[in-house]
């Protein structure tokens, strides 16, 4: 069966630097793979190409086996592809229902106009929003005046309620308290039993391993090397991502040092 | 205390909605006491309303385009050159007699004014020119090219029903016509509070709305026309003032591209993530712009019955003026349609009530720059204090 994604040979550059220098990795339904890497490995702008803010200067995208051009965030969106940013990328100026279907609002037709179909938006929202976090309240409040958890959820919510299948999650529990973390914990196994792909860019090693069932590391824009979550450790982990090592037990990529 | 109660519930947005129209109350009042009730008879503020309306439309789109996180500081030459251009084909190029002509140079000039919005949207959302540079250029461009199609002369007459959008004795409704109006709108606003949740606070509000319109109503009807014994009624530009605000407030709160502008505004890498068009917005915004300055060279030229080449001159100021006071912040993101329209009454009524009172023109810029940073001050404090 063909992988859900399935990224090849992708290179992007910044300036002449190298951000990503022939990439490839995959990614099947229900799986998640961890990414690791120190930061300007090239992480986020993977996940960026993915997710249509970045457009590759080479290599292809496959999903399902059928070649893909990300050429913007909407068309992410169509392919099931959503990004919860490290930032949130919500808008303090706009409260949650807006923020949850900026971009893609739902509308109506009204004497020919198409205005926003509030009303819609607003139960569609409020379901969702109850659904990720019981204890979400003031719909209507500006996003600005929101606690940390509070926002994470908008910005779960936002990314895993339309026909999503394939998430990635940045730094999902940067900003959040423990409890808040194992919601997010609890929510990526959810996911992945329902057969949501996910990539999981983290920075706390031991979260990525326990919530992974294959690790890559980056390095450089390079992909050092991938490892099956299950038998590596974290010294290892750190081994690839600080000098290039990759693992006995694990398959190295194009960024490997011997 | 119960008022008290009432203003802390008021969202910030309302507060200080109210708080405009109570200024703007109290700077009549004033006026009126120091010019000894000159500034409230019926023929000052008739043309009172007539002259901050060409303000006042401008201040809608200014309003956008500052929610936008931009600053258009061409509006000003944009209604020179649209009013000229209009003046030049009506007047010079068309013949004065045929029907066709002024719903053609009306047509004209919008587009014009709309390709010239187009194209300063394009320069600032997809080739990153930063709007104060681009407009700025602007402002020397459609100036210079306004004396250059003008050839320095004044363009004088334009066709009679063209005159009507100036507002002057053929542009106003009359008095039966104005009642009919103002029935219609308060019948309007009391279906869409009716419909809204039943505050108290709300329809108290639009209670005295209406009152405030029926008292302008009754105030347009007490202006006698020349050699008569009727009524001016309402002027067409209070009217295409009005339905121009209505338009611009719809698109605010009821379509997408109204939270688009905001997001646009507050954050434009996060909007853009989430799938926001974010350099469609900025286009249409200033090609909105660009339309609503060809609405004001109408109506300046259409008022004055001739074609200059100073329409417009240091407008943009006063637009820029108006639209902070109406609570546009320069950071991006918020902002008033409504703030702003009654914004350029404020600075209208200052400008107007202080010439009553022989105030030299060289005083009136100090006096209204030093409410402007009042205004801006007061709302500092205001906020801090939330």
């Amino acid at each position: 069966m063909d992988r859900l994604v399935e990224i090849e040979h992708v290179s992007k550059l910044f300036g002449g630097v190298h951000a990503l220098e022939n990439v490839s990795m995959g990614l099947s339904q229900g799986e998640v793979v961890g990414v690791v890497g120190h930061n300007g490995a090239g992480k986020s702008t993977l996940m960026k190409v993915l997710s249509g803010a970045l457009r590759p200067d080479g290599g292809h995208i496959r999903m399902d086996g059928q070649e893909v051009d990300i050429d913007s965030p909407i068309t992410a969106h169509h392919l099931g592809i959503e990004m919860i940013f490290q930032d949130l990328a919500l808008l303090d100026n706009l409260n949650a229902v807006e923020n949850f279907f900026l971009g893609r609002e739902l509308t109506r037709r009204v004497f020919g106009v198409t205005v926003s179909d509030k009303r819609r938006m607003r139960e569609i929202a409020s379901r969702a929003l109850a659904e990720i976090n019981p204890n979400f309240r003031n719909i209507d409040t500006e996003v600005g005046n929101m606690s940390g958890g509070q926002r994470q959820s908008i910005s779960i919510a936002r990314a895993v309620h339309s026909d999503t299948r394939l998430l990635i999650m940045d730094e999902p529990t940067a900003a959040l308290g423990p409890e808040e973390t194992e919601m997010v914990r609890q929510l990526v196994r959810r996911l992945k039993d329902q057969g949501i792909g996910i990539f999981l860019i983290g920075h706390d090693l031991q979260d990525v391993i326990t919530l992974s069932d294959r690790i890559v590391a980056m390095r450089g824009g390079q992909v050092v090397g991938e490892v099956a979550a299950g038998s590596v450790s974290e010294d290892e982990l750190l081994g690839m991502i600080i000098a290039g090592r990759c693992p006995d037990h694990g398959t190295p990529g194009p960024g490997a040092r011997a | 205390m119960a008022l008290g109660v009432a203003l802390k519930r008021m969202d910030e947005g309302s507060r200080r909605l109210l708080a405009l129209a109570l200024s703007l109350v109290a700077i009549w009042a004033v006026f009126q006491v120091l010019t000894g009730g000159l500034f409230l008879t019926p023929r000052n503020f008739y043309n009172l309303a007539v002259q901050s309306s060409t303000v006042a439309v401008l201040t809608i789109g200014m309003v956008m385009v500052i929610m936008t996180r931009n600053i258009d500081l061409s509006v000003g030459s944009i209604l020179g050159l649209t009013g000229m251009v209009i003046a030049l084909l009506q007047i010079e190029v068309f013949p004065a007699d045929a029907a066709w002509n002024w719903p053609l140079t009306v047509l004209l000039g919008l587009a014009l004014g709309t390709v010239i919005g187009l194209w300063q949207g394009f320069l600032v959302a997809y080739i990153g020119i930063p709007s104060f540079v681009v407009t700025l250029a602007g402002l020397l461009i459609f100036r210079g090219a306004t004396f250059e199609v003008a050839q320095g002369q004044t363009l004088s007459p334009f066709q009679n029903i063209y005159r009507i959008f100036g507002g002057g004795a053929a542009g106003s409704l009359g008095e039966t016509a104005s009642w009919i109006v103002a029935a219609l709108c308060a019948g309007i606003a009391g279906i869409l509070i009716m419909r809204a949740r039943r505050d108290r606070l709300l329809l108290v509000t639009t209670a005295l709305g209406i009152a405030g319109l029926v008292a302008a109503v009754a105030m347009f009807n007490a202006y006698d026309r020349p050699r008569s014994e009727l009524g001016h009624g309402i002027p067409s530009t209070i009217l295409i003032l009005g339905c121009l605000a209505a338009i611009a407030v719809f698109v605010m709160r009821r379509m997408p591209i109204g939270t688009h502008i905001l997001a646009v505004g507050k954050d434009v890498e996060a909007a853009r993530l989430v799938g926001v068009p974010t350099r469609r917005v900025v286009l249409k915004v200033f090609a909105a712009m660009g339309a609503l300055c060809a609405v004001g060279a109408i109506i300046t030229t259409a008022r004055l019955n001739a074609g200059t080449t100073n329409l417009g001159t240091l407008m943009e100021l006063n637009v820029i003026a108006a639209a902070v006071i109406g609570g546009a912040s320069l950071d991006g993101g918020r902002g008033s349609i409504i703030g702003g329209v009654l914004g350029a009454f404020v600075i209208q009524s200052l400008d107007t009530g202080l010439v009553l009172l022989g105030v030299s023109s060289s005083m009136r810029q100090i006096l209204i720059g030093f409410v402007l940073i009042g205004a801006v001050w007061f709302d500092r404090v205001a906020a801090r204090h939330r």
